[in-house]
This record gives C-alpha cells, sequence and structure tokens, in this order.
C-alpha cells in the first residue's frame, strides 16, 4: 500500500465537527470536476491513491480516470464498499429484503433469479454476497483497485452480530475475483484482529482510528497501541486529526512514531492543506 | 450475566443485536422476527436461538430483559407480556401509539421495579448532554425561545411498501420522526403545557403525514417552533437540531457541536467567555465499549444494563416516552382542530398608519390551556 492515501469524506458532505462546514462542502463538490480539480492536485503533489466510497457520484470520477489513463497511469482506487447509507433508506423504503433485492444486477442470471427470490430462500448467502460485491465494483471495471474494504458499518455490524463467516466470505470473493487484498474498516481494530485471526484470515488490512485523543478508537488506546505494535495486521490510520481536534504536526507526530503503522489516510480540500499534510507525513515518516 | 431476547429483526432489532451480542454483561439466548429468511441467516451463521412467535420464546427461553423493536403498533401488547413475565424492557421508540397505555405499562414497570427504557438515542448523544447540563445551570438566563427541528430523508417517493408508510402500523412522520425532537426537547426543558396551530401536511405519502409545523409553549412567557419533515433529501441522514435563546444568550446544539452565544462572562469555572462559545462532538462524547453506529447507540444499551445491575432510573423511560407520546397526540389532536386564521382581505383588518394593533386577549394562555 502507499503511505499516504486519499480519502473522500469532505466529497460527500461528511464532516463530524460541523454539519454547516459539511454542508458547504456538499456545496463545493456538487459537481465532479470539483472533486477530480482536488483528486489532480492530490496526485500531483505525490498522493496517487484514492480510498473511495461506492457513493454513486463515483461513477463519473471513476469515467474521467478511465479516460485518462495515460496522463494517470500509477493511480490507484481502493474501493471502500458498501455505501450505508443508500442501503439504510433503501431498507427504510423497501423493507430489508426489498433493499437487498434492489441492488441485485438485473443483467446476470443468479441475481434475477434472487431478484425473484430463489435463492434469498436457499440461505445462498455467499452467493448473494459475491452478487451485491460485484454490484460495488462495477463502476471500477478497467480501473487499478489492489485493496477493497469493506465500510466500517457493515464491518462492526457483522463483528457485533458474530458473523465471522461474512469476513471470510468478503476476503475470498476479492481475492478471487478481483485478485484484490481484503480489508477492513472499523471502530473497534483490537477485537476485529482477534475475531480475523480465528477465522482464519491472516495479517489483514486493518483501517481503525488512530489519534492522540482516542476519538473512537473501541476498547481503549492502551489496547490499540498493543495491537500496533504486536504487528499481526497491516493498519491504515484514519481519523489521525481527530476530525481537527488535533493540529496537523502534533497529530502527525503521534501516528508516525508507529513504524507498523502501513498507511494513513486523509482528506482535504484545498491544495495547499493536502501539500502541508503530504510533506508533514514524508519528513516525520524519514526522521 | 444478563440474559437477554430481541423480539423484531429490522434495521432498528438487528442493530440492536450486534451491540448486544458484543456487550460484555450480556449473554444473547434468543431472538424472534416474522421473517423466515433473517432467522434462517442468523441461526445458521451466528448460532442465535430463533423464534417466529414471541409468546413462545418468552415461554420457552429462561430471560432477564427483552429488546423490542417491532413495528411500533406490536409494542405494547409485547412490552405487557415481558413486564407480566418479570423481564426488564428496552423498547424502541416512540413506546406505543397511546400515552394512557404508556402511561399504564410505566405504572406497571414501576411498580415491579423493573428496568424500563425507551430507545430515545438522542438522549446518549454528548452535545445534547451537555446542552442539558448548560440549560439546567440557566447558563443562558431565562429562555423565552426555542426552535426545534428534525429533517431527513425517509420518504422521497409516493410509493412506499412498509410500515412506516402506513398509518394503521404506526408509520407517518409525527411519530415516527418528531417524536425524537419531541422527546429531546423535553429532555432538554420538559414538556410543552400547550400546543397551537400545528400542521400535519403529507408531500409524498398517501396515507401518513410528512411534514409537522406547530407552535409550542413552555411557559408564560416561552414559545418554541417546532419544525420536522422526513422527506428532505438535501440531508444524508437524520439531523435534529435546537436553538435556544435566553435572557443571557443563545445556545444552538447539533449531534455533532454546540454553540453558545454569551452576552457577559459566566461566573462558572467551564472556561465560557463573552461571545461565541463552540464545543465539539470529539470533545463532549464518552468511549464506549463497543462502536457500530454512533456512540450513542451503543451507550444506551450499556445505560440500560448498568441500570439493571445498580437498580437506577434510565435516562429514558416508559414514563418520559409516554410524555413524547402524549405530545404527540396533542399536536395530532390539535392539527384536526378548525384553524383559526385571518385570511387576508378578512374585514375589520385595518393596515397602515395609525391602525391600533388588535390587542392580545387576555385569556390566551388559558385558552390554550384549556384545549387540552
Amino acid at each position: 500500500m502507499d503511505r499516504v492515501l486519499f480519502g473522500d469524506n469532505q466529497f460527500f458532505g461528511v464532516n463530524h465537527m460541523s454539519e454547516e462546514k459539511a454542508r458547504a462542502q456538499a456545496m463545493r463538490f456538487q459537481e465532479g470536476g470539483a472533486i477530480i480539480q482536488v483528486l489532480e492536485d492530490a496526485y500531483a503533489e505525490g498522493v496517487k491513491a484514492f480510498m473511495c466510497t461506492t457513493h454513486e457520484r463515483m461513477t463519473e470520477i471513476c469515467d474521467f480516470f478511465r479516460a485518462n489513463r495515460d496522463k494517470y497511469p500509477d493511480y490507484v482506487f481502493y474501493p471502500c464498499m458498501p455505501y450505508a447509507h443508500k442501503y439504510a433508506n433503501a431498507a427504510a423504503e423497501l423493507g430489508m429484503l426489498g433493499a437487498v433485492r434492489s441492488f441485485l444486477p438485473e443483467d446476470n442470471k443468479l441475481g434475477a433469479l434472487l431478484r425473484g427470490g430463489m435463492s434469498l430462500a436457499r440461505q445462498d448467502v455467499e452467493g448473494l454476497a459475491r452478487l451485491l460485491i460485484d454490484a460495488e465494483m462495477k463502476m471500477f471495471a478497467g480501473l487499478n483497485t489492489p485493496v477493497i474494504f469493506l465500510q466500517n458499518v457493515a464491518t462492526d455490524f457483522l463483528l457485533g452480530l458474530g458473523f465471522d463467516e461474512a469476513f471470510k466470505i468478503f476476503a475470498g470473493w476479492v481475492r478471487e475475483r478481483y485478485h484484490a487484498e481484503p480489508a477492513f474498516i472499523t471502530m473497534n481494530a483490537p477485537l476485529l484482529q482477534r475475531r480475523l485471526q480465528s477465522a482464519g484470515i491472516e495479517n489483514p488490512i486493518i483501517c481503525a482510528n488512530i489519534n492522540k485523543i482516542g476519538f473512537r478508537m473501541c476498547g481503549g488506546m492502551q489496547a490499540y497501541e498493543e495491537l500496533i505494535a504486536a504487528g499481526r495486521c497491516r493498519l491504515v490510520a484514519m481519523s489521525v486529526f481527530a476530525s481537527g481536534a488535533l493540529p496537523p504536526r502534533e497529530a502527525l507526530e503521534y501516528v508516525c512514531k508507529f513504524p507498523q503503522i502501513e498507511s494513513i489516510v486523509f482528506g482535504a480540500s484545498s491544495r495547499r492543506n493536502i501539500a502541508q499534510t503530504k510533506q508533514l507525513i514524508d519528513e516525520l515518516t524519514h526522521r | 450475566m444478563i440474559r437477554a431476547g430481541i423480539v423484531g429483526l429490522g434495521k432498528m432489532g438487528l442493530s440492536h443485536q450486534s451491540m448486544v451480542n458484543a456487550h460484555p454483561g450480556i449473554q444473547l439466548k434468543a431472538v424472534c422476527d416474522t421473517s423466515g429468511y433473517v432467522l434462517d441467516v442468523l441461526s445458521k451463521y451466528t448460532g442465535v436461538t430463533t423464534y417466529t412467535d414471541y409468546k413462545k420464546m418468552l415461554a420457552e427461553v429462561p430471560l432477564d430483559c427483552l429488546f423490542v423493536a417491532t413495528p411500533s403498533k406490536y409494542h405494547t401488547e409485547i412490552v405487557e407480556l415481558a413486564l407480566e413475565r418479570g423481564l426488564h424492557v428496552f423498547c424502541e421508540k416512540p413506546f406505543g401509539l397511546d400515552p394512557d397505555t404508556g402511561f399504564r405499562l410505566a405504572d406497571i414497570a414501576e411498580r415491579k421495579r423493573l428496568v424500563n427504557q425507551v430507545g430515545y438515542h438522542y438522549r446518549f448523544v454528548g452535545a445534547f448532554q451537555e446542552a442539558k447540563r448548560l440549560l439546567d445551570q440557566k447558563l443562558i438566563g431565562d429562555l423565552h425561545h426555542v426552535r426545534i427541528e428534525a429533517y431527513g430523508p425517509v420518504v422521497l417517493r409516493p410509493k412506499g411498501s412498509t410500515w412506516r408508510a402506513q398509518k394503521s402500523e404506526g408509520g407517518g412522520c409525527l411519530f415516527d420522526y418528531a417524536c425524537h425532537a419531541i422527546d429531546l426537547t423535553n429532555y432538554l426543558i420538559g414538556p410543552p403545557v400547550a400546543v397551537s396551530g400545528t400542521v400535519l401536511n403529507s408531500v409524498f405519502s398517501s396515507d401518513v403525514d410528512d411534514e409537522i409545523y406547530s407552535t409550542l409553549q413552555f411557559g408564560e412567557r416561552f414559545f418554541g417552533q417546532l419544525a420536522t419533515n422526513w422527506s428532505d433529501e438535501s440531508y444524508r441522514k437524520m439531523s435534529v437540531r435546537l436553538n435556544f435563546w435566553g435572557t443571557g444568550g443563545r445556545i444552538n446544539v447539533d449531534r455533532q457541536e454546540i454553540q453558545i452565544y454569551l452576552r457577559n462572562a459566566p461566573q462558572t469555572a467551564d472556561g465560557f467567555t463573552k461571545g461565541w462559545n463552540v464545543r465539539y462532538t470529539t470533545e463532549l462524547t464518552r468511549p464506549v465499549w463497543f462502536y457500530v453506529r454512533g456512540e450513542e447507540y451503543s451507550a444506551q444499551i450499556d445505560h440500560f444494563v448498568q441500570c439493571i445491575e445498580t437498580g437506577a432510573t434510565p435516562l429514558s423511560t416508559f414514563r418520559s416516552a409516554s410524555d413524547t407520546v402524549l405530545i404527540a397526540a396533542m399536536l395530532r389532536q390539535d392539527a384536526q382542530m378548525p384553524r383559526t386564521a385571518i385570511a387576508r382581505g378578512a374585514a375589520g383588518v385595518v393596515a397602515g398608519r395609525g391602525a391600533a394593533a388588535p390587542a392580545r386577549p387576555k385569556s390566551f394562555v388559558r385558552s390554550l390551556l384549556d384545549r387540552f
């Protein structure tokens, strides 16, 4: 994985600090062109991996990078699936199974059967999961996706249920069909690592909040620091600035003091911020 | 170890299952739903014992507590049976659809000393708890106005096939959505004494209301306005915001932050200064043992467990939830009353210079109160 990954919260009106700021960002990034401009800026600053939700608006971003492959030959996408609100809103409107059915592909034989309720009745969870993964991955066809993440709301929901088999199904299909590394976003990293290990998923990529104030690090900072030290997973640190609660240098000094942390993901809207953060990470990494 | 069961495995029920199952103090013994498919998958992959009939589950499985997350209209009968069997109960909001029944259930639970909690999770959001603390100490003086708003994307087109779109099932924005905002208001400043000018309007739904607007009265000189709309696509998810105006300043609060404007520097040791003060969720949120979808959802379950263990009264009880349902019922009744409105061009309305402002009738407040 690249050392620095670019995140996408700022593009889709996600801001953990302020709804007003989130709305202002949603307005600024209403047009795909505004998002692409920032991604191009990030690329120019050497940030060449985009960790992005499988939000429907990503389609036009994918189209752009497909059309400009020669300009960005080494650009990589790390898709994060599913875009949970899409499912949650559909579930409120169509019910649980109705929502699942509505996202299944129509142009696929098994999909058509599932839509008709066939293999839902056969409890073919694996077949269903594969179809849903494929539906989420469709927009990335022809692009380089070396790592594929399961979003935290899905990971942590399954983790709580004890549905560990789902992690194996996800990991298996991501490897087999997409030749990609399966990865997991979580707010409960120490617990997840133990459970993935007992499910036989060795040295998994885990993306979790890692920040100096312990914001959303469930299990406690000590458990996180032990997890980092143990080196049994490949870690991606997110929310390193704790949604802006920490000044950049102080925040990054904390994360960069752990050589075991492989990557850092951050989001920014201006080239100046991107450059500043990238340079800080480079400086603190090579210390 | 507290032995728990869950009835109703929709969005909320499943999310409760995930958190309950991960709680070190609870042992999840059985779940119940009418969807055979969901039960088959859960039983096969998580090993949980499943039932399609909650009565059978309660009869066969020894439990200490029950989580109820069915569509609203089934809350009463399930909760009643659970209380009869001596179980502590966590029920999803709104907590039935009729306040009298709610108060009756509260009486039973209190008499039997059973922990009774309702899933009004906004009471567990750090920023709202901070607002409660500051309002209780009268940081912004005497309140004279509050604006209560809740918007989000639930019903965005005419067709809706779930229970939320059906009046008979307890659907509609008032009971299913506005109740969150009403309950939060009750928690922060106590329930309104009267409501007036209520509008229940449909935007897309054919059978239920999609938006509610009303004037609430909290005191002789303290009025509020409620605005809720679940057909607003511009929000990514439900957003609840309250703005308070007091003689000493103002407080704006939502899930993410609390903004406080103070006319004078306070004497308290909180570090507040004259003018604007902002506190963010990162500093107001207490850590939880397990996170799925927001600290407040985890925190309310942990709180329920702690109340069972210590015998404490929950932050959100059957009684407080019934107060909320009561306000919702008042809003519904008010909306059905004949409107008193001044029509454009009505006789007797004199505009322009020299016209005397119509005097507010002395009995205005009294007449509002008398309506209930």
